[in-house]
């Protein structure tokens, strides 16, 4: 399957906010790794914030639901909430598959 | 029926009739709450708005710690109120407070609040005001399992502990329903909400948008919050008022009529009905007319301090001239007067009122008199209330003068017009203030009869009307009634000299005057 989005080498930088250990959050850890070991082995970075512990990084990325994950690069800037139990999705979401 | 004596019955029977509830409040507008007001220990803690008004008919303002809903169609006026609700705690109940805005960047917020006067900006560079501007883009949104409004929370208790809020205020939490799928989510984590700001002990104030058949659009809302205010602007015969009604108050009583209000240069203020339990202390000074003649048919003392007078006649008969009379003697003695000109431009009242030797210009110069003029269906009748309040609390005249009242009834029913007077009536005789009204009768109709059926609410009620005597037009003048004073029952000949007004005793009449002296 080819990306429909972004050529190859293209670096992928992600940010998942949360709160805490959550179940909710903790889900979403681990649907992402587990996409993006998938679709982008190599080249992506993840970055857990936890809100918990450093409230005011909310503000910069007007975050309001847990979790939430934000796609830094590539541009533009994408928003998925909900802790990525729905692959298909999340696939979407990120842009990495064209709805059907 | 014509004695001095006859109206009390009137005036109860206007009382009960059901068009006025009765009112707990005999505070009127401009008692500074916050001062005055003595604290029930029985009662639920509030917390006062500043906002004069809205705390007489919240009976102390809005609950302490819980969350305040306020509702209504666009552009009524919620996020103003908000606003300021905050903004005056911080500034007059040192009262930090929080500002959570989802529709408009604080920036903006700001400069819609500076024609208010006040500044936003200020408050925040002081530590006493924190603003967060939540953006909910739901194009930039996917949605993919379980989540929750975690993220809201955490903000918000971020910006009530940056500068310890006392207070907060949602700017329209909707805009979260149109940012996520998941209503269910929304409609458990909104009640979430309203349990933290609970928690939290702040007294919250939020807003939200009216939906069809319920307050709000997720008729959520009304039920989780502990106090909601309706905020309400119809448009009537092409005049919009503004009004705002308490719908539900949790564990206190409320004032539960429609309430007027008016949003201004100076934020808002809300109209109380005035107190109706008729207990306002009397004077026995009196104040002369401005007409010697007159005063004599008056016991030869003229009007009491305090008390109202109702000049009516047809067209042409010289009411304002009367009125004129009063408003010049009042202000030739130091007295304040308040003249409201509903007919005339100021320029063209002191260009008239020269012709028969009145001169209002150097007392209008010196500020004993002030002449406002404007036209009745510039505001809806209450606005007109609304004003008449604020011109007499900030002017704090001896005398106000309406010329003249029927044209109010041109804006309104004839019942919202005497609602009106009767709220007027009562609001400067608890200020002791003697109020004169002109009152122009339509041909046709009985002379003494008045439209507005204001004449049980008077004291004094004096009748111009034309007389025809052989091949002549004259004037005769009156005095209808007169309460507490052995008044003339003459009719006098009125005549508009340069010099003003003289009464004189119609010829062949004369020594039959019943207090001729």
């Amino acid at each position: 399957m080819t990306p429909a989005n972004g050529t190859a080498g293209e670096k992928w930088n992600l940010r998942l906010y949360t709160a805490g250990q959550s179940p909710k959050s903790l889900a979403a850890l681990d649907n992402l790794k587990r996409v993006c070991e998938e679709h982008l082995p190599g080249r992506y970075s993840i970055e857990v914030v936890d809100l918990l512990k450093n409230p005011r990084l909310a503000k910069d990325d007007q975050i309001v639901a847990i979790p939430t994950l934000v796609r830094k690069l590539p541009e533009p800037l994408r928003r998925i909430v909900g802790d990525l139990s729905d692959t298909e999705r999340t696939l979407v979401g990120l842009q990495l598959r064209q709805i059907k | 029926m014509l004695g001095c004596h006859d109206d009390d019955v009137a005036v109860g029977n206007s009382l009960s009739s059901g068009r006025i509830a009765p009112s707990r409040f005999a505070n009127n507008l401009t008692a500074k709450m916050k001062m005055e007001r003595p604290v029930q220990a029985h009662s639920l803690p509030k917390a006062p708005t500043g906002i004069p008004g809205l705390d007489e008919i919240t009976e102390g303002g809005l609950p302490r710690g819980r969350p305040t809903l306020i509702c209504g169609g666009p552009g009524c006026g919620k996020t103003l109120l908000a606003a300021e609700f905050l903004i005056r705690g911080a500034t007059e109940f040192d009262e930090p407070g929080a500002l959570i805005t989802f529709e408009e960047t604080g920036e903006e917020l700001a400069q819609n609040v500076r024609s208010l006067g006040f500044d936003l900006d200020a408050l925040v560079d002081a530590g006493k005001i924190a603003i967060d501007y939540i953006r909910v883009e739901r194009s930039e949104i996917a949605e993919t399992g379980e989540y929750d409004l975690e993220g809201l929370f955490l903000r918000l208790g971020l910006a009530i502990d940056t500068v310890g809020a006392k207070r907060i205020v949602l700017d329209t939490i909707e805009s979260l329903f149109a940012g996520f799928d998941n209503q269910a989510v929304l409609r458990s984590e909104l009640r979430r909400l309203f349990r933290f700001l609970k928690d939290r002990g702040v007294t919250a104030v939020i807003t939200g948008e009216r939906g069809d058949g319920s307050l709000t659009r997720q008729g959520l809302e009304e039920y989780v919050s502990d106090c909601v205010i309706l905020l309400d602007h119809r448009v009537t015969e092409q005049t919009s008022t503004r009004r705002m009604r308490i719908v539900k108050y949790r564990g206190t009583t409320h004032g539960t009529n429609e309430y007027p209000f008016l949003i201004d240069a100076e934020g808002f203020s809300v109209l109380p009905l005035s107190g109706l339990q008729l207990d306002h202390a009397v004077s026995n000074e009196r104040v002369s007319s401005g007409v010697p003649a007159l005063d004599e048919m008056l016991d030869g003392k003229g009007y009491y301090r305090g008390s109202s007078i109702l000049v009516s006649g047809t067209a042409g008969t010289g009411k304002t001239s009367l009125a004129a009379h009063f408003a010049h003697e009042t202000a030739r003695r130091g007295e304040r007067c308040l003249y409201l000109a509903f007919e005339e431009s100021p320029q063209q009242l002191m260009r008239n009122l020269r012709s028969i030797g009145i001169d209002l210009e150097p007392y209008v110069k010196k500020g004993t008199l002030r002449l406002h003029s404007s036209r009745p269906t510039l505001h809806g009748l209450e606005q007109h209330l609304v004003q008449v309040h604020k011109m007499v609390s900030e002017f704090k005249p001896a005398a106000v003068l309406i010329d003249p009242v029927s044209n109010f009834i041109s804006t309104s029913t004839a019942v919202e017009t005497q609602a009106m007077l009767l709220r007027l009536v009562d609001f400067l005789k608890e200020k002791q203030i003697t109020a004169l009204f002109t009152h122009l009768t339509s041909g046709g109709s009985a002379t003494e009869a008045t439209d507005v059926g204001i004449s049980s609410l008077v004291d004094t009620w004096l009748l111009v009307r034309n007389i025809e005597i052989d091949d002549a037009r004259t004037r005769g003048l009156y005095v209808l009634k007169s309460r507490g004073m052995p008044h003339s029952h003459e009719i006098r000949e009125f005549v508009l000299t340069p010099k003003g007004i003289e009464l004189n005793q119609f010829a062949g009449k004369a020594g039959k005057g019943k207090t001729k002296k």
